[in-house]
């Protein structure tokens, strides 16, 4: 997670409203990142601290239905508080998340945290689907639109597709920050060899839970940025089906590059869209199994192990083992 | 080393044409700008406990299509469908490809109620397209209803209109309902509560099942032994699940059927013959034996057309088939020319009056259809389970014949109002 | 009489968990066989349901006998389960991550390919006349017969399956490859042959679960996603590797959820899956089970 991006792709990221359609910025430019941002919460835990979280699109969900039930919609109960309020309010609320989810899942290892992440995401979706006083159950909260801030609508494609690269672009450089840091050595420390760290001191237990607190922060920007991309947030968004989404995109992507999961997105986005035009778009889900397969089975390390690999192998020659 | 050169130039000559394509598509260059031909999205449930719904209302969309030898007003049609499960969020997804990628100018669908809500917020950010909502929640049209949104058909509510007082008057004091917990059973509850609390029957309780429910074993056992009947509220796979659970476990209690639990949807679906259902008293928008010119020829349309549907149409290829005719009819009326953001037809479709094969339709103040609704049985024919006409509710409206205050004291449906227990 | 009234719900209510549990015992024994001995995770453990509710289906459809189907539909999912075997997990043998991962993107194709062939709407198998109906079981409680068979049938299959792992030479091995199947390779024991017959057993019941499954209640595309899930829960409280445990776990789930579904509807359907937490949080290896494998069945 060091390679920093070259100056060229970022200026083609930032150009992107200037020569693309509308549709390109916001169907595909800024789902890809917001989407991203939830799947860099479960690949930075997978890589860092070795831990395979499926409930990460959960704690986007309480990020997300925090800013619905805090700022306006059109759902009764809604505080319609101002954004300014309730988005940092939501963000708190998704750390907490997170840091819960940590306090459960810390102890476990490889399949158990695995088993036990997939158990609270689908146990959190049936509960926001049952319950009707603060989530409106099946039917979900409808009218959260992005706000207007200093008179730009955000809600708009190219100001909307602005702030998602801002966020993302913060998520990439403090998760790169995060690596040399002591936090992030001592994590990769306890995700190689956890006894051996214990013996030497370190409270292995509490810097997983940081971790997972961490993560939410990542998951619950990301869960913000969908909930003004859809303009409304159901318990469907959570279900099974969008949480295997998240892990496909966090493996076709890559965990070794922070921006891995945002290419894994990009992907995946794209064979939604055009997947269409190749196949029946009936079996978009077929198309996009097979290609993660595909990767699966012949990479390393999804895109950015193909990136790595092609660049001849950049990292090895660095010296950089410990990923 | 010259061919190298010659291949080496011919594969970057490919690249960069192949990168010039790739860039025209994003760039939007070359997009279909012809005006030509008219677009029009289906979102339909094909996926999901609605699957075989949809795809009837598919069937009812392209028929409406077909009648006119697919051109209206001098222009072509083009209709592209897309898929939703019956969640809101798939209903949107699917909207939203429909009309920000394939550049549909007018959106028919969604199914399912509580994707008819979402949709429909969806609706206020896209001015530029018209909407044609077939889905049953009272909420789609009145509540912020958006002004692009027409519905030429009828919620839960004005579905069921008639049920109420039909039952009380065959004795059932005492009901029961079982119905899936989201915003179209509800309506149906609401509109049959209203008539059935009026005349003096009681609903003791409540049984709700999350949607796409597959074990009713649950449901079955909780319904009371001092029940005079069961309102099941369910539709599509949840419907036949439910009965099919219900008669092995030797249920006996008479059942009162919501207007999709009596629908082709559930009468003809495959397996086990369900004739213990015959008898069983309904409300809807149509009875599969409706006598008039207009709903005969529906029918042998949709039985000529499609070999492989229902014996009979399904209330939602109506539904779909009559939101179709009237987006159609209202290009005619502006011979193909719908205005900036679809001012003119959107005028013309707020005044048309509608001729359907289930009657005349009229759209109220918020867009919302009012339509007869028909009292049914449901009867064994030649061809299996069907319902027939026992009478007719004409101009049923969204406040069911009470003033807008009187019905807001009654209470919008949702899973707790109203009570009469 | 209001108590008796209760009393009958209750009845009513324990034998519907003992269906599910029934249901619930058959997936998840086949999924613990495979993840105690073979140690492989396979996520597409659901789709081997799926296939065999939908095979039976049309094989029982087209021959218009149930045992048939029962029959086709065990016997694809253990062809599947073999070829999943052979194809990727043999291949990636030690690294989990990879095999995990792999049987995620084949159940997304899986599902795929049968939503494609079958359609959206849900299917069902009519099982024999004479297991149709109800029957009066006393107390004027009147139960689906199809209910009563497949509990009976699960408990004949659940003895079989004990008889088999801790009476004949094949269970023997079984066991001893789960404790150390390198020491027990070095003996000589052809370990892939036994670990291939193990992965088509634990296919092949749960491709026989998906028939039943199919029959008293119904097939469609997503319940490869509820059933794997179930196993999950199941083979996590009851301990992994632990036949004992995927039936005491099965029990509990089932009974858990059909009395969560009766008495706390609102919120039953989450219970399960907070007891599953509850137990990953504080119980990892399950009641029965030991850090280590299939010590006793």
């Amino acid at each position: 997670m060091t390679l920093r991006l070259p100056l060229a792709f970022t200026a083609l990221l930032l150009s992107l409203p200037l020569w693309a359609s509308p549709f390109v910025v916001f169907q595909i430019g800024a789902q890809a990142l917001g989407l991203g941002c939830v799947a860099l919460s479960l690949s930075w835990l997978m890589s860092q601290a070795g831990a395979v979280s499926l409930a990460q699109l959960s704690v986007a969900g309480v990020a997300g239905y925090g800013v619905a039930l805090l700022g306006g919609s059109e759902f009764e109960p809604s505080r319609g508080w101002p954004w300014t309020v309730a988005v940092p309010l939501a963000l708190l609320a998704g750390v907490a998340a997170g840091a819960a989810l940590g306090w459960l899942a810390a102890r476990t290892e490889g399949l158990q945290t695995i088993m036990l992440t997939l158990a609270v995401a689908v146990a959190w979706a049936l509960f926001l689907q049952q319950n009707q006083v603060l989530t409106n159950g099946f039917n979900g909260i409808t009218g959260t639109r992005a706000p207007t801030v200093w008179g730009v609508d955000l809600s708009r494609p190219t100001p909307f597709y602005l702030l998602s690269l801002a966020v993302a672009a913060a998520c990439v450089l403090v998760v790169q920050r995060l690596y040399g840091t002591v936090f992030g050595l001592t994590l990769r420390g306890a995700r190689d060899d956890a006894r051996k760290m214990a013996a030497l001191g370190y409270q292995v237990q509490q810097h997983r839970i940081a971790a997972y607190a961490f993560a939410g922060l990542v998951a619950s920007l990301g869960g913000v940025l969908r909930l003004w991309f859809n303009g409304q947030i159901s318990s469907g968004s959570m279900a099974m089906g969008p949480v295997i989404d998240i892990l496909v995109i966090a493996v076709i992507g890559g965990t070794r590059y922070a921006w891995g999961p945002f290419a894994g997105a990009l992907v995946f986005v794209l064979l939604q869209n055009f997947a269409g035009d190749i196949v029946s778009a009936e079996r978009f889900r077929l198309f996009v199994g097979v290609v993660f397969l595909i990767l699966v089975l012949a990479t390393r390390d999804g895109l950015a192990g193909l990136w790595d690999h092609w660049r001849g192998g950049v990292l090895r020659q660095r010296g950089v083992h410990n990923l | 080393m010259q061919t190298f050169r010659l291949f080496n130039s011919l594969r970057i000559f490919m690249r960069r044409t192949g990168a010039l394509a790739t860039l025209a598509a994003v760039v939007g260059v070359g997009a279909v700008h012809a005006q030509e031909a008219v677009k029009i999205g289906v979102v339909a449930t094909l996926e999901g406990p609605f699957a075989v719904l949809g795809q009837d209302a598919i069937r009812g969309a392209e028929l409406a299509i077909a009648e006119r030898g697919g051109k209206v007003a001098g222009r072509s049609i083009e209709m592209i469908k897309a898929s939703s499960t019956g969640a809101p969020d798939t209903a949107v997804v699917a909207s939203r490809k429909l009309i920000e990628q394939d550049k549909v100018q007018f959106v028919v669908g969604p199914l399912s109620g509580s994707e008819g809500i979402a949709v429909k917020e969806y609706a206020k950010s896209q001015p530029g397209v018209t909407f044609f909502a077939t889905s049953g929640a009272q909420q789609t049209t009145m509540v912020t209803p958006a002004p692009n949104l027409f519905r030429f058909t009828t919620d839960g509510a004005q579905m069921i209109a008639g049920l109420g007082d039909a039952a009380f008057a065959k004795g059932f004091k005492r009901v029961v309902t079982v119905a899936e917990d989201y915003s179209y059973p509800y309506s149906q509850i609401q509109g049959f509560m209203l008539e059935y609390c009026k005349a003096g029957g009681r609903v003791i309780d409540k049984l709700w099942v999350p949607f796409g429910t597959k074990d009713y074993s649950g449901v079955v056992s909780r319904i009371p032994a001092d029940a005079d009947a069961i309102l099941v509220a369910l539709a599509g796979a949840d419907a036949v699940n439910f009965l099919t659970q219900y008669e092995q476990a030797g249920g006996s209690t008479p059942l009162i059927g919501g207007s999709a639990m009596v629908d082709q949807g559930v009468l003809a679906a495959k397996g086990k013959r369900r004739d213990w259902v015959a008898g069983t008293p309904s409300a809807g928008p149509l009875a599969d034996d409706l006598d008039t010119p207009e709903w005969k020829r529906f029918v042998s349309a949709y039985k000529t057309t499609f070999k492989d549907g229902f014996p009979s149409p399904s209330l939602f290829a109506l539904f779909y088939y009559i939101n179709t005719k009237a987006l159609l009819d209202g290009l005619d009326t502006v011979k193909g020319e719908p205005g900036a953001n679809h001012s003119s037809l959107r005028v013309a479709l707020s005044s048309m009056e509608l001729k359907t094969p289930t009657g005349l339709v009229r759209l109220d103040e918020n867009r919302q259809a009012i339509a007869d609704i028909f009292v049914t049985e449901v009867v064994k024919t030649g061809s299996g389970l069907a319902t027939r006409l026992v009478k007719v509710i004409p101009r049923v409206n969204q406040t069911l014949g009470l003033s807008k205050d009187e019905f807001m004291k009654v209470g919008m449906a949702t899973k707790t109002s109203p009570e009469c227990r | 009489m209001y108590s008796f009234a209760r009393m009958k719900l209750l009845i009513v209510t324990f034998l519907n968990g003992l269906t599910l549990a029934a249901l619930y015992f058959l997936v998840a024994a086949g999924f613990s066989l495979i993840f105690g001995l073979l140690r492989q995770v396979n996520l597409a453990h659901g789709s081997l349901f799926l296939v065999g509710s939908y095979t039976g289906f049309s094989a029982a459809q087209w021959s218009g006998f149930w045992w048939f189907g029962a029959f086709v539909g065990a016997a694809a999912s253990a062809g599947l389960g073999l070829l999943m075997y052979v194809a990727l997990f043999r291949r990636f043998q030690g690294d989990e991550m990879r095999q995990t991962l792999a049987s995620v993107a084949l159940s997304i194709i899986l599902a795929d390919v049968m939503l494609w062939f079958w359609g959206g709407a849900p299917h069902q198998l009519d099982l024999p006349d004479a297991l149709t109906g109800s029957v009066v079981l006393g107390m004027g409680i009147k139960y689906p017969v199809s209910r009563l068979f497949v509990t009976g049938l699960t408990l004949l299959v659940g003895l079989g399956l004990f008889v088999l792992l801790s009476r004949t030479r094949f269970g023997v091995l079984v066991r001893a490859g789960v404790e150390d199947a390198e020491m027990l390779a070095a003996s000589g024991v052809p370990v892939q042959r036994l670990f291939m017959a193990t992965f088509a057993l634990g296919a092949a019941l749960t491709g026989f679960a998906g028939v039943v499954g199919a029959s008293v209640l119904s097939v469609s595309p997503g319940e490869d996603a509820r059933y794997l899930l179930a196993s999950l829960v199941v083979v996590i409280v009851g301990g992994i590797g632990s036949l004992r445990g995927a039936a005491v776990g099965a029990l509990l789930i089932g009974l858990a959820e059909q009395m969560g579904l009766v008495y706390a509807p609102t919120y039953g359907v989450v219970f399960t899956f907070v007891l599953m937490v509850a137990v990953l949080r504080w119980r990892p290896h399950g009641l029965f089970g030991v850090a280590g494998g299939l010590r006793h069945v």
